[in-house]
């Protein structure tokens, strides 16, 4: 290393007076040398940073991937928002601004039973949600006065929609908040860890909501969807709560087919219905086929058909309770068949895979009817979900 | 790498948070113009290099330029494809129609409207045959096909 080069290329150019590119390539070397010492030195600075900051730096690029998930999850509440007000205007025509209403309504919360002696807490929630379900209704009413039954279903299940995207949007600021109060890797390191799920949920609740303020028929349908075929054009009478049937020849047996009443957005409470279907018949029942949506594993097919035993019906578990106390008293078998789909695709638009599904899935209830019991035999069959978008 | 993330702020019209993308543009820049610097001093060396340490102190040059220049505009791209991604797109949903009549298979597809649900008949008579009309099915189709890993 020559950091001294100046008198020595100079002596040179001038002894050597064909050299002048000899020595204006010494002049460089003699630069760079001092750049590559110069790196160096920034890269042992580099490591020393690191060793004593990395976890700091570590954690604000994580506040930071918060910070924007943030952002994204405030614009797709404030769509939502938006949306759901621009619904109830144009279907509801208020005639005041329902835009306070809706403010206070998306605050709304919901105190579950106590549980520390949980015995009887199924009917406690039960009326809990009975409740709510009646006050919510009774706001939206008040809302959109002129909105019939079915628009008000619609427009309560968008209301909803938008009330999980602003408790999603809250819960996560308070996290991000508290994280930077803290400035805790583990505060933030939590929410960062949970976040690619709680922001796959809100994209689907905010398609949800789209979907529901059109009326338009979700993943989780496929249920109603597909009872809906096997008892379209037969006689349908009402069941409690927000529940059809309809009694429909099926393979030499008698099908009573149960679905929640569409086209609203409604699940209705199948549990109440197959109660009171089964106590009707005194408990003389072959066999119940409940057809669900059922949560897929990453890597399986959207739309794919399975089958299996059990209640298939999510929700709080209400209605998964009374159904499996009144098959335990009777005795009677119970089959489940699923269409497998995400959660993205069971609040969004129903999904092509999802609709042609319908027809397999027809399939399969026959070749149970066929298999599993005598010609002459009473099966029910309940099409479990939101039949919004799908009527009998 | 994760850089990249601030500058989508510059969208969301947040006052707090656009401060700092600027910030973060300017940084990108000054990386930008170093990367540039470098590529120049690398070039020069190397059109005058008269020794094989010359042509390695050209090519460290130009490593250095190439990977500063190759990642801010990765940074400059990236922010602009999540700002993209900003955008919630809505599929279009259809809704089929289906002749009632036995034989007739008239089927037709259009733009779902408000007011369509499944089994719901349409007033419309079937254009071939004059029969009724069913609403089959409202869905909508994803063009795209789900990435399967090869497991
Ligand atoms: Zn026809």
């Amino acid at each position: 290393m020559n950091f001294i080069s100046g008198p020595n290329t100079v002596a040179q150019a001038v002894s050597l007076p064909a050299g002048a590119s000899i020595s204006h390539s010494q002049l460089l070397g003699a630069g760079s040398d001092q750049i590559t010492q110069i790196i160096s030195l920034l890269s042992y600075v580099f490591f020393i940073v690191l060793i004593f900051y990395g976890q700091r730096i570590q954690m604000y690029v994580m506040i930071r991937e918060v910070e924007n998930s943030l952002h994204k999850l405030k614009h797709i509440k404030e769509e939502g928002r938006k949306t759901t007000i621009e619904a109830i205007k144009e279907i509801g025509k208020p005639t005041v601004d329902p835009t306070p209403r809706v403010d206070r309504f998306l605050e709304y919360f919901t105190i579950g039973p106590q549980g520390m002696d949980p015995a009887g807490i199924v009917y406690k929630l039960d009326h809990i949600l009975d409740v709510r379900d009646e006050r919510l209704k009774e706001e939206v009413k008040l809302m959109a006065p002129l909105s019939d039954e079915v628009q008000i279903n619609n427009l309560e299940n968008t209301l909803e929609a938008a009330m999980a995207l602003n408790f999603i949007y809250k819960v996560v600021r308070h996290y991000y908040i508290q994280g930077k109060k803290t400035l805790s890797l583990y505060v933030i390191m939590q929410l960062q860890m949970i976040l690619p799920m709680v922001m796959k949920e809100a994209d689907a609740y905010s398609s949800a909501l789209k979907a529901f303020a059109y009326g338009q028929p979700i993943g989780d349908g496929v249920g109603p969807l597909v009872v809906g075929k096997l008892m379209h054009g037969y006689e349908v009478r009402k069941l409690p709560k927000d529940c059809v049937m309809a009694t429909v020849p099926i393979e030499g047996r008698v099908g009573i087919i149960v679905k929640a009443e569409g086209p609203g957005g409604n699940v209705g409470k199948p549990g109440d219905a197959v109660e009171a279907v089964i106590e009707e018949n005194q408990g003389k029942i072959a066999c119940l086929i409940m057809i669900d949506a059922g949560l897929k594993l990453e890597g399986e097919l959207v739309g794919e058909v399975s089958e299996g035993i059990g209640a298939a019906i999510g929700g709080p578990g209400v209605d998964a309770y009374k159904i499996e106390e009144k098959l335990t008293k009777y005795k009677i078998p119970n089959y489940a068949i699923i269409v497998k789909e995400d959660i993205g695709d069971a609040v969004s638009p129903m999904r092509k895979e999802i609709h042609d599904a319908t027809d397999k899935v027809i399939e399969r209830i026959k070749s149970i009817i066929v298999e599993r019991t005598k010609e002459g035999d009473k099966v029910v069959i309940v099409g479990v979900g939101n039949s919004i978008g799908v009527g009998q | 790498m994760r850089m990249n993330n601030m500058t989508q702020n510059q969208t969301q019209a947040a006052p707090a948070s656009k401060k700092i993308s600027t910030y973060l543009a300017l940084i990108v820049m000054i990386v930008m113009a170093l990367a540039v610097v470098a590529l120049l001093i690398a070039a020069y060396t190397y059109v005058n290099a008269a020794t094989a340490e010359d042509q390695i102190t050209a090519a460290a040059f130009g490593v250095i330029g190439a990977v500063a220049l190759a990642m801010s505009v990765f940074t400059l791209f990236q922010s602009r494809r999540q700002v993209e991604q900003m955008k919630i797109d809505a599929p279009k949903v259809i809704t089929t129609i289906e002749c009632q009549n036995k034989g007739c298979n008239q089927k037709t597809v259009r733009e779902f409207q408000r007011g369509d649900y499944v089994y719901k008949e349409i007033d419309v008579p079937c254009t071939k045959c004059g029969g009724k009309q069913m609403i089959t099915g409202i869905f909508k189709e994803i063009k795209e096909k789900e990435k399967t890993y090869n497991v």
